[in-house]
């Protein structure tokens, strides 16, 4: 998602944010996980901007996607050329505006972006964990994202909000912390993942597993499974983008030259682009982490486990105000999915509110700056005072 | 769906006036939201829009409505009954395919339901046609036959007697003859068929 950062055009920014961590669960205690095993201590990484009003009422939680970090939004130094994955959307002003409220985005369970996750040292052992790193759930990320509220003295989230994979969890939170979650902002996302969608994860997983550095998750000594970590990262980027994004952006273009070369080097823009992310991709994550998180996403299914297989039955208990988005070129969680989700929030008298936004981008357009995304987010989050 | 420069629609000012404090009421083809937000600032009403245009719903919403980008057909279908205490149809129905099944969800899921429409028996009409033997064209249906969104044409009597045939109650009838650009207008009271620019219709379920 990082190839989309850039700073705001308008210079409007939250300016300096830290990278903070709170840990939890620390020895004797652990924390029990959804598979059964328990670990600890636990470690999330997070981000806040904004203040915390004295009634504790203005404060959201955003979550990031797969690939993703804490670091939703400013910059970390002078030096930093890169701001936050979310810059346009969170600062003074924008759709979620710090001046009106405190926004804490938190690392996920399981990644490699400053939590605890499958390269972080096991106490029992002093090594990595690798793949005796228990398998995660969403819900066990969300689980470990409410101890962090606790931390942070926040009882009433005014929304969580959260795309892709962030959706998920956004969902999780809405049916699992009922009382807690006052509104939910879902974009580009599904209460469960198709066939097509863990097609492809299972396609990168392989990937990296067939990576000899891979050596059954215990690289972390040696050499890493670069290669099949790109792999994995051109595949997702695949499915990111679209049938029409991919025409306009590479069409048949060839990338530096006049002809085909003859040989296997990246004749086509679209292949030097692929092979250019994958190669940004394993200097920023780990392959453990990758496929720890994309089995999670895979595992998602909120109809399975709030509703016993019921959509109408998962929402039951939940309270939110929803704002469902969907994006019209996004082939990898399509609009039918935010549909169905939207069907079974009104059978429930949820109160919901679903756009179909067009886009060309696929996937990848809740990350990219638009006017439209911006006012929606504002006007559904300021609610009564929206005009 | 036009707004007013100046204010809200007479015919949605009149609608509004019979909504009361509270009530929880269903836009169908809501538009940009303009009676919803009225509804919902002057009479805190529990407001919730449907509309298919991509535009019109991000204009809602930015508004902090509860709105539905959704074929209304469709979307009626998942409430559950008397969901709501209104369920507004203004200025829709001349553009609804088949419009019994709708009505019938509309009459299912809100208490009351109110469907507005242009008066295809207005005099205007009925002289353009009697005279120039051209589809008429009027302030209140401004299209041409090849071009308008208008499908269906309807008047006061027509309306009258669908409710016969497809078995709904008639709580209330109003007639209103609207300027040029419906910012302003009167109740007509005599002679609604002829005078009358739109109808306005409350309905409700037979008593069973």
């Amino acid at each position: 998602m990082s190839e989309y950062i850039r700073h705001d055009q308008q210079g409007l920014s939250v300016g300096r944010v830290e990278k903070r961590t709170f840990t939890f669960a620390q020895p004797p205690a652990s924390m029990e996980l959804a598979c059964g095993a328990a670990i600890g201590s636990v470690t999330i990484a997070y981000e806040t901007c904004g203040r915390l009003n004295e009634d504790r009422t203005n404060a959201i939680l955003i979550l990031h996607a797969l690939s993703g970090d804490a670091h939703v939004a400013g910059t970390y130094s002078d030096l930093d050329d890169k701001p936050g994955w979310w810059d346009f959307m969170v600062g003074p002003g924008k759709g979620i505006d710090t001046d009106r409220y405190f926004v804490i985005c938190s690392n996920i369970l399981g990644s490699c972006m400053g939590s605890t996750g499958p390269a972080s040292i096991d106490p029992a052992t002093g090594k990595a964990y690798g793949l005796s790193f228990p398998v995660v759930t969403i819900g066990d990320m969300v689980a470990a994202q409410k101890q962090l509220m606790d931390h942070l003295g926040v009882h009433r989230l005014h929304a969580v909000i959260g795309g892709s994979v962030g959706g998920m969890q956004a969902l999780e939170w809405s049916v699992r912390y009922p009382d807690m979650v006052e509104s939910a902002v879902l974009l580009a996302t599904t209460t469960r993942h198709s066939a097509l969608a863990i097609a492809f994860n299972e396609v990168a997983r392989q990937s990296i597993m067939a990576d000899p550095n891979w050596n059954g998750g215990d690289y972390y000594d040696g050499k890493k499974p670069d290669l099949g970590l790109a792999v994995a990262r051109m595949i997702g980027h695949i499915t990111y983008l679209s049938d029409e994004s991919m025409r306009l952006k590479f069409g048949r273009r060839l990338q530096d030259k006049a002809d085909f070369s003859f040989n296997f080097d990246a004749d086509f823009q679209v292949e030097s682009y692929l092979r250019y992310q994958g190669r940004k991709f394993v200097d920023r994550f780990d392959a453990n982490a990758f496929l720890y998180i994309t089995k999670a996403a895979d595992y998602f299914d909120l109809e399975r486990h709030y509703g016993d297989g019921s959509a109408m039955a998962a929402f039951a208990g939940a309270r939110a105000r929803f704002l469902v988005l969907s994006f019209t070129s996004d082939w990898l969680y399509p609009t039918y999915q935010s549909r169905a989700m939207v069907k079974a929030m009104k059978k429930n008298g949820l109160d919901v509110s679903f756009c179909e936004i067009e886009a060309q981008w696929g996937h990848d357009a809740f990350l990219l700056p638009s006017d439209r995304l911006s006012g929606i987010m504002k006007g559904f989050l300021n609610g009564d005072n929206g005009s | 769906m036009t707004t007013a420069v100046n204010g809200i629609r007479y015919d949605l000012r009149l609608v509004a006036s019979w909504i009361p404090q509270g009530a929880r009421v269903l836009g169908l083809g809501c538009g940009d939201g303009t009676l919803l937000h009225y509804l919902k600032t002057r009479k805190n009403a529990v407001c919730t829009g449907i509309d298919i245009d991509e535009d019109c719903v991000a204009r809602c919403i930015e508004k902090g409505l509860t709105v539905l980008q959704g074929d209304i057909n469709e979307e009626v279908r998942d409430y559950p009954d008397e969901a709501f205490d209104f369920v507004i149809l203004a200025q829709t129905l001349q553009q609804i395919y088949d419009p019994a099944p709708l009505i019938r969800e509309m009459l299912r899921i809100g208490r009351q339901s109110v469907v507005s429409f242009p008066n295809f028996s207005h005099w205007r009409v009925r002289l353009m046609l009697a005279l120039t033997g051209h589809a008429p064209v009027t302030p209140q249906l401004p299209y041409q036959w090849h071009d308008t969104p208008n499908i269906r044409v309807i008047t006061l009597s027509d309306f009258r007697r669908y409710a016969r045939q497809v078995g709904f109650k008639i709580l209330k009838e109003v007639g209103i003859d609207t300027d040029r650009q419906d910012r302003s207008g009167r109740i007509v009271r005599y002679w609604p068929d002829l005078f009358a620019t739109y109808g306005l219709f409350i309905i409700a379920q037979e008593a069973s």
